[in-house]
């Protein structure tokens, strides 16, 4: 029982990571109609940045706060550069120029920071187990991941439904031509919703940091399940990327934890310790399939434009 | 009558002929490094090959066709540990587990449009990869030495450098060739039919996803043959033979040469690949100038070179 209260907020925690991820590559998705492969090395970069920064200043909160920024700045100046001129063009142009970017990135970091990866150590204040229910003990670095992406995720609900940006925000995704009509400045538009995607990637690959290691390539596996996520929630809507990403962070976090265990009751110890593996990380993407077989538009489809 | 000779013409039969000669030449300078290069290039064209009749032809952008590389590897290598090294059993279950796995992937993903067939053949080219990475018997993440190559009677030697090169061409014109006939023939009409205009060739009385099913089946065989030949030709077989940037890279191979043109793809191979042989020699870090490359390229080049020979025939 405390074994699954314990692993069921792993799932919580790893979820809502997730969604961080997914709702900045939807809502660059659904408002530029761009595909973004480069956000997994944004998720990187965040990490490195945090790594580097905390390194730095030797403060665990000014060197996050510093990491965000970084990842923030890097965002927009690559919009500005590069990602502007693909708007309009092909997904698949879309998904090669950023494939090269996502080459780029990952030697650039290698030249930068070298092959090994490096660690993130946590302050004491967040590494002391914290008593959520009487008699169970869980990280407090673990919860205050999921505090804060709570936060961020109300945040981000009041600012696309509630102010005057996310209205633009909202108009934008479904008719781009109009408010650029109306007289809305729709570059400067873009760019800071890129910027919000990118800083929304590099604090989920911040937070991720202590609790992994930081290397090379650490965004794209997690990119790809951002992407089942996002089919799984509907292209485009947030609500949906929340959703899912809750959904298929539980599914992910419980299938390793306790496959295994229920394999074994069915099958010989020997089968069961071959089979769980590769079938726990099969899970996410059975469940993908049936969503497609079952709703291939997703299970939150935004509104139809 | 349009002539046939022109510029794009001239320069893929010198290079199909150039292809033909390579080891000759090998031969004559004892430069064997080249032949072994270009055994690997031949096999990624044929894989290219492949994928461009479903991105070119069908309009299917597939970012997952790496996965057959390695349904196809992995059919050979397992067959061959388990004591199975005839060719003519190899072979054809390495196309037949690549077709099946096509058929269910394609079942599936073709119940979806656009950026979402991009994202689905990726997730599920991934899970194949955590598949193979969890073939503890096989190797799991360190991948499977294949200790003989398949063997073919006394038809072929596999192990002779120069006929192992001419088995690989030969599979990479046959398939060529094979693509040439299929996208000519009523088939092939109705599949491009299909990509231009899909409600039309609905309304017509086509069962558009059925043409595009088997279209991507075919595709899918096609590129577990060139699977099967790059087992055999590194005589090793690992999960990051299917891990996804080498979907992309095949995919960018593809545009690189002019996706939709038959020979483009071979072509694209090539310079793709001696490209990268040439910046990793320069430098450690090849992908810092690749990825840029490739942006511009994306941005200013459409077409590939193809599209950039057929402008300059065209005058």
């Amino acid at each position: 029982m405390l074994v699954l209260i314990e692993q069921s907020l792993n799932g919580l925690q790893f979820g809502l990571l997730l969604f961080l991820l997914a709702a900045g590559l939807t809502l660059v998705f659904g408002i530029m109609d761009f595909v973004n492969l480069a956000h997994g090395s944004l998720y990187m970069m965040g990490a490195y940045f945090a790594a580097t920064f905390v390194a730095w200043t030797n403060s665990f909160v000014l060197g996050i706060l510093l990491a965000l920024g970084a990842t923030l700045l890097l965002g927009i100046a690559l919009e500005f550069i590069a990602l502007r001129h693909l708007y309009g063009r092909d997904h698949l142009d879309q998904v090669l120029a950023t494939f090269g970017l996502i080459l780029f990135f990952n030697d650039a970091v290698r030249l930068i920071w070298g092959p090994a990866g490096l660690s993130l150590p946590l302050p004491a204040w967040l590494t002391v187990p914290v008593q959520i229910v009487p008699g169970v003990f869980y990280p407090a670095y673990r919860l205050s991941i999921i505090v804060v992406a709570l936060a961020v995720a109300a945040l981000l609900y009041i600012v696309v439904m509630r102010t005057r940006i996310g209205m633009l925000i909202r108009a934008g995704a479904s008719n781009r031509e109009m408010i650029g009509a109306l007289g809305i400045n729709i570059k400067l538009l873009f760019t800071l919703v890129f910027g919000l995607g990118a800083a929304l990637a590099g604090l989920a690959g911040l937070m991720q940091a202590p609790i992994l290691t930081v290397q090379i390539g650490m965004g794209e596996n997690i990119l790809i399940l951002a992407f089942v996520i996002i089919v799984i929630g509907g292209i485009g809507s947030i609500r949906g990327a929340f959703m899912a990403a809750i959904f298929v962070g539980m599914i992910d976090t419980l299938g390793r934890a306790f496959l295994p265990d229920l394999l074994r009751t069915v099958l010989s110890s020997a089968a069961a310790s071959t089979a769980a593996p590769a079938l726990s990380s099969m899970l996410i993407y059975l469940l993908m399939a049936i969503v497609l077989v079952v709703r291939p538009e997703g299970l939150f489809p935004a509104a139809k434009r | 009558m349009k002539s046939h000779i022109n510029a794009r013409n001239v320069i893929v039969a010198l290079v199909a002929l150039g292809l033909a000669l390579l080891p000759a030449y090998s031969a004559l300078t004892g430069n064997i490094f080249i032949l072994t290069l270009f055994t690997r290039i031949v096999i990624f064209a044929l894989a290219a090959a492949s994928l461009n009749l479903i991105m070119g032809y069908g309009g299917m952008m597939s970012f997952g066709h790496a996965a057959y590389l390695g349904i196809g590897g992995y059919a050979v290598g397992i067959l061959a540990y388990e004591g199975i090294g005839s060719g003519f059993i190899q072979w054809p279950v390495a196309l037949a587990v690549s077709a099946l796995y096509a058929l269910v992937i394609g079942a599936l993903s073709l119940r979806t449009r656009g950026v979402y067939f991009i994202m689905i053949t990726l997730a599920f080219a991934q899970m194949a990869y955590y598949i193979a990475s969890g073939l503890s018997r096989y190797g799991g993440d360190d991948g499977l030495t294949i200790y003989k190559r398949s063997n073919f009677g006394g038809l072929i030697d596999m192990s002779n450098r120069v006929q192992f090169y001419y088995l690989c061409l030969a599979c990479l014109f046959g398939g060529v060739y094979l693509i040439w006939r299929m996208i000519n023939s009523r088939f092939g009409m109705v599949v491009q039919g299909v990509r231009s205009n899909e409600q039309r060739m609905q309304a017509i009385g086509f069962h558009a996803n059925r043409y595009r099913l088997v279209c991507f089946v075919i595709s899918g065989t096609i590129c577990g043959l060139a699977g099967a030949l790059l087992a055999n030709n590194t005589d090793f077989i690992s999960p990051a033979t299917m891990y996804w940037t080498r979907s992309g890279e095949l995919m960018v191979m593809v545009v690189f040469g002019g996706m939709g043109s038959l020979f483009g793809p071979v072509i694209g191979t090539i310079v793709f690949l001696l490209l990268e042989e040439l910046l990793s020699q320069f430098t450690e870090y090849w992908a810092l100038i690749m990825g840029p490359l490739l942006l511009l390229i994306v941005l200013f080049a459409r077409g590939g070179i193809m599209g950039l020979l057929g402008r300059l025939s065209r005058g």
